[in-house]
């Protein structure tokens, strides 16, 4: 298949089943994009993830772009974005005009609230993958517990934790670098 | 058709929220009042309605509002639905292809690698928090306070997780699926 158009059809898949925030998107992410089409690796899809957090715009089109960049530069960019908005506008459309009390259905209210359990279902996944692969050490486990708490009672906003995050890596990294040179010297 | 002058009003309205809403969807509802009250292209009612629509409507929340207030702002038009879209996603477009570039060319570099080293953790519990908030907000559905437990959510909420654990190709897709004809079923 062509591939803008594979990318386009991956990511339209993708954007038909993200509910509410971009979270349980990375578990879509991992079974289409890592195993099936192999077009980033796990790691790299959680760099995107976090690139994603600190720059301004929506996750799933941050990520979206990230992955088409990478595959076919710009035009893949954009095709992979397009993918994952076409369902949004398809369905925002046909649902402003013929069911603006769309929301207040029973059916879709039921319906929702089973779609919460499985997105809870997967975000806990997500994580727990996550802290497998990302935490390396007990500095990982200090910064997880501390960016928790940060994040969960709203302490800082999410960009500062980022900048912290990524300057305690660098710091913790190089200390215990220049610690292992030591006894060489 | 609708007017030129508001498209380009609408794409430059959106853009700016596209540019400066950090942190996903509910970001951007702030930037959706401050259009309310200085455009009058909706009102507060026609807002809550489409935060609810664009919160049970699959595709990402910020996409589904963007295109929401384009399509009833202009009349009703495709045109301004796509327009206020793209508005939106325009910034994130170009800012990432930036940093994918940049990435690329630095990415062996150890400082990149160190950085990432420190954000992977953060990233982790920055998702883990929204889990937590998405996790009571479902097994806490008629209280703020959290006496009134849904025993049935917290009983398939588990159940799901078990299989989900044990089966690891389970598509997500197939969960999401499965859980919404449950939650019709049941009557959850």
């Amino acid at each position: 298949m062509n591939i803008y158009l594979d990318l386009f059809l991956t990511f339209f898949k993708i954007g038909l089943f993200t509910f509410g925030g971009g979270y349980a998107m990375l578990p879509m992410l991992e079974s289409e994009v890592v195993n099936k089409k192999h077009w980033a690796t796990y790691d790299e899809l959680m760099d995107y993830f976090a690139v994603g957090q600190c720059t301004p715009g929506v996750i799933a089109v941050n990520t979206a772009t990230f992955v088409g960049y990478n595959k076919k530069r710009i035009s893949g960019g954009l095709a992979a974005t397009a993918g994952v908005i076409t369902p949004s506008i398809i369905i925002i459309i046909i649902i402003a005009s013929l069911l603006t009390n769309f929301a207040s259905i029973p059916a879709v209210q039921h319906a929702l609230s089973g779609i919460r359990i499985a997105v809870c279902v997967l975000i806990f996944k997500a994580v727990l993958k996550m802290m497998k692969s990302g935490i390396q050490d007990a500095y990982g486990i200090g910064i997880f517990i501390a960016a928790l708490a940060a994040t969960y009672f709203e302490l800082i906003p999410t960009v500062l934790i980022v900048v912290i995050a990524g300057t305690l890596g660098v710091l913790i990294k190089n200390i215990i670098k220049s610690k292992k040179e030591k006894p060489d010297a | 058709m609708p007017d030129f002058g508001l498209l380009l009003t609408l794409f430059f309205e959106f853009f700016k929220t596209g540019l400066f809403a950090l942190g996903g969807g509910l970001a951007t509802i702030p930037f959706l009042y401050e259009m309310m009250e200085k455009y009058h292209w909706f009102s507060q009612q026609d807002l809550m309605n489409m935060i609810a629509v664009s919160e049970s409507t699959p595709g990402p929340m910020g996409v589904n509002m963007a295109t929401y207030v384009g399509f009833h702002a202009s009349g009703n038009s495709i045109i301004g639905a796509l327009t206020t879209t793209i508005g939106l996603v325009a910034p994130s477009v170009i800012i990432i292809c930036i940093i994918a570039r940049m990435l690329e060319q630095f990415r062996d570099s150890h400082w990149v690698q160190d950085i990432f080293y420190g954000l992977r953790p953060a990233v982790s519990a920055m998702i883990a928090s929204a889990g937590i908030g998405v996790l009571i907000a479902t097994l806490f559905p008629q209280t703020v306070n959290l006496t009134g437990i849904s025993w049935i959510h917290l009983g398939l909420f588990v159940l799901f997780f078990i299989i989900a654990m044990s089966y690891k190709k389970l598509h997500p897709i197939l969960l999401i699926c499965i859980c919404a004809a449950l939650g019709v079923i049941l009557k959850l």
